[in-house]
């Protein structure tokens, strides 16, 4: 009998960032326009991009392995941006 | 000798790359559409030519890097083929992994169009080799994303294999914070790979080639290539 594989589906939440270290000039901008109205306390402002997908594979291992092997082709660049994979099985 | 342009959907400078190497330069020219999956085996050079490819979505040539023909461009430039990437094509060809960095959003956000000028870093190349090192050549930028971003260690190489072609510059070639108008790292505006076989730069060569516009530094590098390959 043909073995069958039970495929689940998961949805993936990336959150992509500049490394530390690159300068983000968007991130520097919305940081002092903070400080020129009431918020001189907030620091450290980072713009990062987030990616939503579904993703259908085995198990949740797999599914990471996929959405990374993703995120370093093409939905990140590995040389400037930094990235967190979120799984859900929905 | 015989240029391709290559045509991503939201290419713009694709005519005008055409334009300054039929008519100005004199050499043949022809458009190779973005799904095609062979190049042409006359081809000697090919453009990547300036625009907006895919909307500039994600980040910009990150979507055409992954056309069908780049596949076909990345064989030819590992085989040694000469490349030539500006502005959006020097885009795609550091996320195709042909040349190091990457370009970051312009330091100030702005979108910057200006005539800048170019200091010739190096004439040892087929791109530059009607120019002399130290020369001062203007040529105009048009674009958001051109501050160029490399590790320190891709820098130093950079600097020592001499594989930089162009600095920005101050219009007697000095090359100062000033002169720089969007960040790079070093005032790089251009480099090559280490054949020197791709050139990757943010200024718009084929945007000066035409004496009407009242200037044509510009067809300097497309005579040189013209020029090393006849």
């Amino acid at each position: 009998m043909k073995k069958r594989n039970f495929m689940k589906m998961y949805q993936a939440s990336i959150q992509i960032t500049l490394k530390k270290g690159i300068l983000d000039v968007q991130g520097k901008a919305v940081e002092n326009a903070l400080h020129a109205i009431e918020f001189p306390m907030l620091t450290n402002l980072r713009i990062g991009k987030h990616v939503e997908l579904n993703v259908e594979a085995e198990d949740k291992e797999k599914a990471n392995a996929l959405v990374t092997d993703a995120c370093n082709k093409l939905v990140a660049n590995p040389i400037i941006e930094d990235f967190k994979i979120n799984l859900t099985e929905v | 000798m015989k240029f391709g342009i290559v045509v991503f959907p939201g290419s713009n400078c694709d005519h005008d790359a055409y334009h300054a190497t039929k008519k100005n330069a004199k050499q043949e020219a022809v458009f190779m559409w973005h799904k095609d999956t062979s190049i042409p085996s006359d081809i000697d050079c090919i453009i990547l030519p300036g625009g907006f490819s895919y909307g500039d979505y994600l980040r910009c040539g990150a979507i055409a890097r992954f056309s069908p023909i780049m596949n076909e461009v990345i064989n030819f430039a590992n085989k040694g083929g000469y490349v030539i990437g500006i502005c959006n094509g020097f885009q795609t060809l550091t996320e195709a992994g042909l040349l190091p960095g990457t370009l970051l959003r312009n330091k100030s956000l702005n979108f910057v169009c200006a005539d800048i000028h170019l200091k010739v870093m190096n004439n040892s190349n087929i791109f530059t080799s009607k120019l002399k090192t130290g020369d001062i050549i203007r040529i105009p930028i048009a674009h958001g994303e051109g501050n160029y971003f490399a590790d320190d260690d891709s820098i130093a190489m950079l600097e020592d294999e001499k594989l930089i072609a162009f600095k920005y510059c101050t219009k007697v070639g000095e090359i100062t914070d000033e002169s720089n108008p969007n960040g790079s790292l070093n005032n790089i505006a251009g480099i090559m790979n280490k054949g020197r076989n791709i050139l990757g730069m943010m200024p718009h060569p084929e945007r000066y080639s035409d004496s009407q516009l009242g200037c044509n530094d510009g067809l300097k590098i497309f005579e040189s290539i013209a020029h090393s390959l006849k």
